[in-house]
């Protein structure tokens, strides 16, 4: 009787609603991959099941790659994503750890701004910052997004990697100062070496925003060689009124699987920085 | 007594040999807390001034020309608000942006909350499941919205080929295509985006309740309800509310999904602020226009930073 009880409980307050959540979050990737898969013929076959494959082709991929610059925009993607990631966490870094274990005068507004500049959307600053890349001259360059990007993420990481910073007790920076290392000697040798979670989830978490970014790229990068893949696969493969829907998918599914690849290894220092603000705060 | 001058004089020769008077006078002032900070502080800081204080001041600047892209500019004050302040399109992508920002906030914070209870349980493959769940969240937002926009489709998408299929429709709405239903798609494909991000924190949130509190609870008498009610929303609610107050300012601000979904139509039926402001600077080349709505969204932002900070001093 309580063994039928719990069960049933168990069914409707856990296996229904998390079968739910699944579909909910998963059916556009099936989606996306059913699609991708099919010929163009029974892509727009009224009778067929819509997400049931029933010749599976590679012929969408082929296209892809053949007839645009996709390999291109992936290897852009990746080198831009590396490479902001890399600057954001050196400056980042470099801003977090005075916050975090120094007093000097200025401490508290420098990190009040700092969150507040974390929470300035680009919405507000594409329209001069187009400007200010024109007049640079950097206009259709990778540059431009190298040197953007960290502006989104520097705020960021700052203040997630403060958090880990802060928890290293002040004794062990004592101690290697009276050993003699100096500060920054405690710094590179003591103290950033124990934070390494924390450089973990912060370059994670600044990867998959890099990858991800939109608005800075359409502006900055309109020739075909220079663009990262959200850009070349929404402006290239939609072509006027016409959706080529299989090599769109195709594209799309390519484009997501290196964030998810890398994101499913590092999946813990993911969700560590996504929730710390929210926990610690 | 001599023991102790002895150890002294040990200490007081080591000291200038192991700490920082070896460096020399530089070095011992780099030493001290303050110069070491502002040394490591300048280059992070000068280049958020560069990047981020410079564009956002020369955009309150360029709010005050009327300028073309190609052009000089000419200063007219607060003409270009005075503009948008009879721009009905304008009204409109306010009201948008506000109704889209509430509803999909809402949705997300109530959805989120649900995921978060139920994947408080116990069962197996919890980490794995935390993981599938959250790739809504990881995927790039633009690849996800163009699956989307392919689902919605109104001939051979996914939606209405599943209505027709199953008979409950002979043909399905037109999704993007009416003013009505495109709001309902942006705020639904914005909800399925955003509610993992609501899920995780929360239970994130959840895990750090201490049991006895439930148990004490249970102790006095208080049901499953009670318990939910008196313990895990109360210790829930500033978890909640800061990722409420992101969500607001992300959503708010959001460009990506609509620009790719509806390009803000049908008739700027779903042009919020921020794809109002980028076709009115890029597409019209209307560059102050363009920057006077983006600084319309500032006051919003300034009363959520307000609020949020206020509630943070509280504590």
């Amino acid at each position: 009787m309580v063994g039928e009880l719990t069960w049933r409980r168990r069914l409707l307050g856990l296996w229904v609603p998390l079968a739910v959540f699944y579909v909910v979050a998963l059916f556009p990737f099936t989606w996306m991959a059913a699609t991708s898969l099919k010929t163009n013929a029974e892509l727009y076959d009224p009778t067929a099941m819509p997400l049931a494959i029933r010749h599976p082709s590679l012929v969408h991929y082929i296209d892809l790659l053949r007839e645009t610059n996709f390999l291109t925009w992936t290897a852009n993607t990746m080198l831009v994503a590396v490479v902001a990631t890399g600057i954001s966490l050196l400056l980042g870094s470099m801003l977090a750890y005075p916050l975090a274990r120094m007093r000097f005068r200025g401490a508290a507004m420098l990190a009040v701004t700092v969150a507040v500049t974390y929470l300035v959307p680009q919405t507000l600053l594409f329209v001069p910052m187009a400007d200010l890349i024109g007049r640079l001259k950097l206009g259709n360059t990778l540059s431009a997004v190298m040197l953007t990007y960290p502006t989104l993420l520097v705020p960021f990481i700052a203040w997630l990697l403060m958090g880990y910073f802060k928890t290293v007790p002040k004794e062990l920076e004592e101690q290697a100062l009276i050993d003699g290392a100096g500060r920054f000697g405690a710094m590179t040798r003591v103290i950033l070496p124990l934070c390494l979670p924390g450089f973990i989830s912060a370059g994670i978490f600044a990867f998959t925003l890099a990858q991800n970014e939109f608005l800075y790229a359409l502006l900055f990068l309109s020739r075909s060689s220079v663009r990262t893949v959200p850009i070349g696969v929404v402006g290239e493969l939609i072509r006027g009124d016409a959706f080529y829907w299989g090599q769109l998918m195709a594209g799309a599914l390519l484009g997501s699987i290196p964030v998810a690849l890398i994101y499913s290894f590092f999946v813990k220092y993911y969700v560590a920085g996504l929730t710390a603000g929210a926990v610690k705060g | 007594m001599n023991e102790v001058v002895e150890a002294s004089r040990a200490t007081a020769l080591a000291a200038p040999a192991q700490g920082s008077f070896r460096l020399g006078r530089l070095g011992a002032l780099v030493q001290r807390e303050s110069v070491f900070s502002w040394l490591m502080l300048t280059p992070p800081v000068l280049f958020l001034l560069a990047f981020l204080g410079y564009p956002f001041f020369y955009g309150v600047y360029l709010s005050f020309f009327r300028r073309e892209v190609a052009g000089p500019a000419s200063f007219v004050g607060l003409g270009n608000f005075v503009t948008l302040s009879k721009d009905p399109i304008f009204w409109q992508s306010v009201g948008n942006t506000i109704k889209f920002t509430a509803v999909a906030t809402l949705l997300k914070a109530a959805g989120g909350l649900g995921m978060a209870l139920v994947m408080n349980q116990n069962f197996r493959m919890k980490a794995l499941t935390r993981a599938m769940l959250l790739l809504p969240f990881i995927v790039p937002t633009v690849l996800s919205t163009v699956a989307w926009q392919w689902i919605l489709d109104p001939g051979m998408g996914l939606f209405n080929r599943l209505l027709v299929v199953s008979g409950l429709a002979t043909t399905g709405p037109s999704w993007l295509g009416t003013p009505t239903m495109a709001m309902v798609s942006i705020i639904m494909v914005n909800t399925w985006r955003g509610l993992p991000f609501f899920g995780i924190s929360i239970l994130a949130g959840l895990q750090t309740i201490p049991l006895e509190l439930h148990e004490s609870a249970t102790i006095d008498g208080a049901g499953t309800w009670g318990r939910f009610r008196y313990v895990t929303l109360p210790s829930l609610l500033p978890v909640i509310l800061i990722v409420t107050t992101f969500s607001i300012i992300f959503t708010f601000f959001d460009f990506q999904l609509v620009y790719v979904l509806t390009g803000g139509g049908p008739a700027n039926s779903t042009h919020l602020m921020a794809t109002y402001a980028y076709s009115l600077s890029m597409g019209a080349g209307q560059m102050g226009l363009g920057s006077a709505v983006a600084l319309s969204m500032v006051p919003v932002l300034g009363l959520v930073l307000v609020l949020l900070t206020l509630y943070v001093r509280k504590d």
